[in-house]
C-alpha cells in the first residue's frame, strides 16, 4: 500500500491515538486492531480502554460513548498517554466528552455526517451549537471534517446489505484512515476480519463489508487534502525477541494456568460475573483443554467458598473479583486463613465504595486487602505493577500461598487489567517449578492425626487431603488447638495462634525480592509506589530527573509482607513521597509500621495517574519541604 | 461408585466415632441422627478417608467434630458451597452436608437451592427443629406463623418455608424426610441417599429439647405418628393410621384423607406412590396435618441426571482429549507475535 500523491511521512517519536463513539460503534474493535497493527511495525506502545459500564446506552448520547486510546512510540513507554494527539470522533457525543484530553495543537478527525440537529440535541448541544465551526476550538485543534459515513455507504452500496448493517463498518473507515495517517499495514487487520468474520463466525460478506470499508478509509487519506501530512514512529528500542500484545486480565490468566502447571494441579476458577474481573472467569473458561476447571457460582461468596473447598480437597482454588466482591468473600476469606488452606483472591480493584464507577480504576482496596476481615486475620498481599506483570504476579501468589498455607489476594487495577502493553514471551520451561507436598497416608497408624503441626521453616501446616487413609481430621472455623486442631478455647492458645498466623506470612519476607532502588541512589528523595502505577511514576520521575531533579524510586509489588530490607531503604531518605490513586492507604501503612514521614501525592478521579499530574505532585513535595 | 470393593474393609460404627467430647445438649434430637449416620456409613461401600462431612453453623453444624472422618465446620449458611468446590476438585469423595434449618434455609437459602438444582452429587441433611438454637431460641424459617419467642413477643408474621417444596422446587434429584427417633427409616434413608449420584436431601424432623421441645411430637412419638403421617413405599398405596384404615385418594385434582371402607372407598381407590414422578411428589410435599398425613421416605428420586462434578470433569477431559499436545508454550505465546532484534 504504497502512496503516491503525497510526501514521505514525517517521522515523530511518540504519539497518542483515541477512537471515541458510541458504545455500539466498535471503538474497542478499531483501537485493538490499531494497536496491533503498531504492535507489528515494533513500537512500544500502552493502550487505555474506556468504556461505560451501560452496554448500549441510548445511542449518541453521553454516557454511551466509549474510548480506545493508544499511546505508541519509537522509545520506551510506560503510560496510555497524558494527552491525546489525534482524536477520532464518531459522534457529536464523542466530540463533547473527549475533546477535554486534546493536547493544544492536536489534531480532531470528527465523522461530520454525524453531527445533525437531532444528534447534537442527545450530546446536549444547544439549537445554535454547531462544535466543528466552533471558532475557539478551531483555534485550539486542527478539526478535520470527513463524511465517514456518506462514504461508507457509497463504497458499499453495492453489497445489498441494510443501512443499519453498512454503518455498522464505519469505525473500519476510521481505522483505514488513521492507519494510513500513520503508516500502519492493513494486513494484520484484514486477516483478523477475515478469520473472525469468515471463519468463525461464517460471515464471509461481513468480513468483505469491512474490509472494503477499511480500505476506503486508506484510500479516502491518499486522496484528501484535509490531512496534507503523515507520520511514521520507528521501531523502539526493546530488548530482542519474540513480542506480543498483552492486557493485565490475559496476563492473570495465563499466570494462573502456568502456576498449575508448575505446581503439578489442577486450577480450579470460581467466580462470578463483576467488572472488571469477568474475563478472567472468560479467559480461563477457554483452557479447559490445559486442564483448567472454572466454576461460575451463584454469588461471590459461593466463589470463594468453593475456591476454599477446592483448596481443602487438593487442588488450587482460586476466585477473582473487584472491590464490592472481596467485601462479599470477606467471612470466607477468614475462615481460609482460620484453616489454613492456599487460596488465591484476585481483586481487579475498581472506583468505589459500593457500585462506584465499575469501568474506571482505583487503588483504594489495600486497606481491605490487609484488614477487610473479622479478627485479626493477615493474608498474602501482591500488587501487579503492570499488565504484563500480572503474568508473575499469579505465579508469585500461588507459590507464596501454598508455602505459607495462608490465602493470597492479587491487586490488579481496571487499568492494568484492560490496558495492553507489548510482552516478551517468556520462556515456560525456565519458570521453576512450585514445590508443594502433602502427608503420605497412614493406614495403619492408631495415632490420631495432628493438622496442625508444622513445618519448622516455614510454619505452615501440613496440607493433608481427604481421601489419604489414616489422616482423617476436621479443620473449623472455631480456634484450634495448636498442633493438634482440636477446637480450643484457651486464652494463651488463642494469642500464640493469632500470632503465629501473622509470623507464618511475616517469614515470606525470607523468600521474596529485596525492594531495588533506581534512579538516584543517593538522592535525598524516594519515589515509592505500587501496584498499577509504575509506569507513571517512573515516566513522571524520568522527567523531573531530566530537567535536573535528584530523585531515587522504588515500586512494591509485595505488600505482605514488604520486602525486608523496606525499613532499612526508607530509613535512608529524608523524604519518602507515595504517589497512590487513594487517598493515602500505603502511606498509612508505612507511616504505622516504619514511623517515616511519609507524603502523598494522591489522584482519585477514576483514571490512572497522568505524568504531568505527577511531575507536579512530586514538585510540590519537594518545594514544601524545601521551603 | 458402585464397583465392589473387596478390599473394603468392615467398618463398625465406632470407627466413625471422633475422639471429640459430644456437647449437644442431653436430650438433643441430633444424638439420634448421629448414632443414625454412624450405622449407615458401614453400609454405604465406601472407605472412611474418602467421606468428608461439611456444616455450616449452628448447634448441628456441629456435627462433623464427632465423626472420625474428614470434615469441615465452615462459616453460616455456606455449607453447599464449600461442598460444591470439595467435589469439583475430587468427585471421587463421599461428601454429606449436615446443618440446620436456619443455616441452610435462612442465611444460606440460596446455596442450597443451587447445589439442588446443579445436582452436586452431595448428601444434605438438614436437621429441622424449627427453631434457631445455637443463639437461644429465636424463631427459624421453619417456625410456624405465630411462633411467640425472644425475638417474636407477638408471634411471628413470616409463612414458613417448606423444605420439600423448595427442594423440589430446585430441581434436587432426590428429596426424603425422616424422623430424628426413627433409627430404623433414617439409617435406610441415609443408605439410599448414599446411592444416589446427585444430589440427596433428607429433610430431618429433630426436636430441641431446649428451646422448642415437642415441635415434632404430632409426627414422631408411637401414639401420635400412625395417625399424623404415612410411610412412602414406592408402588404401593397410601394408606396410614393406627389400624391401617386410612389412605389418601386424590379428587377433583387433590389429595384427600379417606377411611377405608367409608362410602365404599377400597385400597384400589388410593393414590398409589411413585418415587419418580415429581407432581406427585409435589403434592406429598404440601401435605400438611391435620388436614392430611405428613409424608415419610424418599418421596422423589430421579437416578438419570448426572452429578454436577462429574459433568465439570468430563467437559475438561472432552476438551484436553480434543487438544492432545496442547502446549502452555504456545498459549503463553499467542497468534499474533513479533520478532525485535535478531
Amino acid at each position: 500500500m504504497s502512496q503516491k500523491t503525497k510526501p514521505c511521512p514525517t517521522p515523530v517519536e511518540s504519539v497518542a491515538v483515541r477512537f471515541a463513539g458510541d458504545s455500539g460503534d466498535g471503538m474497542q474493535l478499531a483501537g485493538g486492531q490499531f494497536t496491533s497493527a503498531t504492535a507489528i511495525l515494533g513500537n512500544d506502545f500502552a493502550t487505555f480502554p474506556d468504556y461505560p459500564a451501560e452496554i448500549r446506552a441510548p445511542r449518541g448520547t453521553t454516557f454511551g460513548v466509549s474510548g480506545f486510546q493508544v499511546h505508541f512510540a519509537s522509545h520506551a513507554i510506560h503510560t496510555p498517554g497524558d494527552s491525546v494527539d489525534v482524536l477520532v470522533t464518531m459522534n457529536p457525543a464523542a466530540f463533547k466528552m473527549n475533546t477535554g484530553d486534546v493536547r493544544q495543537g492536536g489534531m480532531i478527525i470528527a465523522d461530520e455526517d454525524e453531527f445533525t440537529k437531532v444528534n447534537l440535541k442527545k450530546a446536549g448541544y444547544g439549537p445554535d451549537e454547531s462544535p466543528l465551526a466552533d471558532e475557539v476550538l478551531g483555534q485550539r485543534f486542527r478539526i478535520v471534517t470527513v463524511p465517514i459515513s456518506r462514504m461508507v455507504r457509497e463504497a458499499l452500496a453495492e453489497s445489498g446489505r441494510s443501512a443499519k448493517e453498512i454503518d455498522r463498518c464505519r469505525n473500519m473507515f476510521a481505522l483505514g484512515l488513521v492507519c494510513w495517517m500513520y503508516d500502519r499495514p492493513l494486513e494484520p487487520t484484514i486477516d483478523w476480519l477475515e478469520s473472525y468474520f469468515g471463519a468463525r463466525k461464517k460471515l464471509p460478506d461481513v468480513a468483505a463489508m469491512n474490509v472494503t470499508a477499511l480500505k476506503a478509509g486508506w484510500a479516502f487519506g491518499e486522496t484528501t487534502e484535509a490531512i496534507p501530512q503523515r507520520y511514521t514512529v520507528a521501531p523502539a528500542e526493546l530488548p530482542a525477541g519474540v513480542y506480543r500484545k498483552i492486557s493485565g486480565n490475559e496476563a492473570m490468566v495465563l499466570g494462573l494456568a502456568v502456576a498449575g502447571e508448575k505446581i503439578g494441579k489442577q486450577v480450579s476458577y470460581c467466580g462470578y460475573p463483576i467488572t472488571p474481573a469477568s474475563d478472567l472467569l472468560h479467559g480461563l473458561a477457554g483452557l479447559k483443554r490445559f486442564g483448567v476447571q472454572t466454576f461460575q457460582a451463584e454469588d461471590e461468596i459461593a466463589a470463594v467458598a468453593a475456591a476454599i473447598g477446592v483448596s481443602y480437597a487438593g487442588g488450587i482454588g482460586v476466585t477473582g473479583t473487584s472491590g464490592p466482591g472481596l467485601a462479599l468473600k470477606g467471612e470466607a476469606m477468614g475462615l481460609a486463613v482460620m484453616l489454613e488452606l492456599p487460596l488465591i483472591v484476585v481483586d481487579v480493584q475498581r472506583a468505589g465504595p459500593a457500585t462506584g464507577m465499575p469501568t474506571k480504576t482505583e487503588q483504594t482496596d489495600l486497606l481491605q486487602a490487609f484488614y477487610g476481615r473479622s479478627g485479626e486475620a493477615p493474608c498474602i498481599v501482591l500488587a501487579a505493577s503492570s499488565p504484563a506483570d500480572c503474568f508473575e504476579i499469579a505465579i508469585e501468589a500461588v507459590r507464596l500461598s501454598t508455602r505459607a498455607m495462608c490465602p493470597a489476594i492479587v491487586l490488579s487495577d481496571a487499568a492494568i487489567a484492560n490496558g495492553a502493553e507489548p510482552w516478551l514471551v517468556p520462556d515456560v520451561s525456565s519458570i521453576s517449578p512450585i514445590p508443594c507436598s502433602h502427608p503420605e497416608a497412614q493406614p495403619d497408624s492408631d495415632e490420631q492425626f495432628e493438622p496442625y503441626r508444622r513445618d519448622p521453616e516455614t510454619g505452615a501446616r501440613r496440607w493433608a487431603i481427604p481421601g489419604t487413609p489414616g489422616l482423617e481430621h476436621r479443620v473449623g472455623g472455631l480456634e484450634k488447638q495448636d498442633v493438634t486442631g482440636d477446637v480450643s478455647y484457651d486464652g494463651p492458645n488463642h494469642e500464640h495462634m493469632i500470632a503465629h498466623r501473622a509470623a507464618k506470612v511475616a517469614r515470606l519476607a525470607d523468600i521474596i525480592p529485596p525492594i531495588e532502588v533506581g534512579g538516584d541512589v543517593a538522592a535525598d528523595t524516594l519515589v515509592l509506589g505500587w501496584g498499577g502505577t509504575a509506569g507513571a511514576i517512573l515516566s513522571a520521575v524520568n522527567r523531573l530527573r531530566d530537567e535536573g531533579a535528584t530523585l531515587a524510586i522504588a515500586h512494591l509489588r509485595h505488600l505482605n509482607p514488604f520486602p525486608s530490607n523496606l525499613g532499612e531503604v526508607l530509613g535512608r531518605y529524608r523524604r519518602v513521597i507515595v504517589p497512590e490513586i487513594n487517598s493515602g492507604q500505603l502511606r498509612l501503612l508505612l507511616r504505622g509500621r516504619f514511623l517515616v514521614d511519609v507524603r502523598g501525592v494522591n489522584v482519585i478521579q477514576g483514571r490512572g495517574f497522568h505524568v504531568e499530574e505527577l511531575v507536579e505532585g512530586i514538585r510540590a513535595e519537594m518545594a514544601e519541604e524545601a521551603s | 461408585m458402585s464397583v465392589t470393593d473387596h478390599s473394603l474393609p468392615t467398618y463398625k460404627p465406632k470407627d466413625f466415632m471422633s475422639d471429640q467430647d459430644v456437647r449437644w445438649c442431653p436430650g438433643c434430637g441430633d444424638y439420634a441422627v448421629l448414632a443414625a449416620v454412624r450405622k449407615a456409613l458401614p453400609n454405604v461401600g465406601r472407605r472412611k478417608e474418602d467421606f468428608v462431612f461439611v456444616s455450616g453453623i449452628g448447634c448441628a453444624a456441629r456435627f462433623p467434630y464427632y465423626m472420625e472422618t474428614y470434615g469441615m465446620h465452615s462459616i453460616h449458611g455456606r455449607a453447599p458451597a464449600f461442598a460444591t468446590g470439595i467435589k469439583l476438585a475430587n468427585p471421587d469423595l463421599d461428601v454429606w452436608i449436615v446443618s440446620g434449618d436456619g443455616d441452610l434455609l435462612s442465611i444460606g437459602g440460596n446455596h442450597t437451592m443451587h447445589v439442588m438444582r446443579r445436582n452436586v452429587g452431595v448428601r444434605i441433611l438438614l436437621l429441622n427443629n424449627r427453631i434457631y438454637g445455637l443463639t437461644k431460641g429465636q424463631y427459624s424459617p421453619t417456625s410456624e406463623r405465630g411462633k411467640v419467642t425472644k425475638s417474636t413477643p407477638m408471634g411471628s408474621i413470616d409463612e414458613p418455608v417448606n423444605p420439600l417444596a423448595l427442594a423440589l422446587a430446585a430441581e434436587c434429584t432426590f428429596v426424603a424426610r425422616c424422623i430424628d427417633i426413627d433409627a430404623k427409616t433414617l439409617t435406610a434413608t441415609m443408605e439410599r441417599a448414599a446411592a444416589h449420584e446427585g444430589c440427596a436431601f433428607i429433610e430431618v424432623y429433630q426436636d430441641c429439647n431446649i428451646f422448642n421441645h415437642q415441635a415434632w411430637f404430632y409426627a414422631s412419638q408411637k401414639d401420635t405418628r400412625p395417625a399424623n403421617t404415612v410411610d412412602l413405599v414406592h408402588g404401593e398405596p397410601l394408606i396410614f393410621g393406627a389400624e391401617r384404615d386410612k389412605g389418601v385418594m386424590i379428587v377433583n385434582g387433590r389429595p384427600r384423607g379417606v377411611t377405608l371402607g367409608a362410602g365404599g372407598v377400597t385400597e384400589k381407590d388410593l393414590l398409589v406412590f411413585d418415587e419418580t414422578d415429581r407432581t406427585l411428589a409435589f403434592t406429598l410435599a404440601n401435605m400438611h396435618c391435620p388436614d392430611l398425613p405428613e409424608p415419610l421416605g424418599v418421596l422423589y428420586c430421579n437416578p438419570d441426571r448426572p452429578a454436577y462434578e462429574q459433568a465439570s470433569r468430563e467437559q475438561v477431559q472432552a476438551a484436553m482429549a480434543s487438544a492432545p499436545g496442547a502446549e502452555l508454550q504456545d498459549l503463553v505465546r499467542g497468534p499474533d507475535t513479533w520478532t525485535v532484534g535478531g
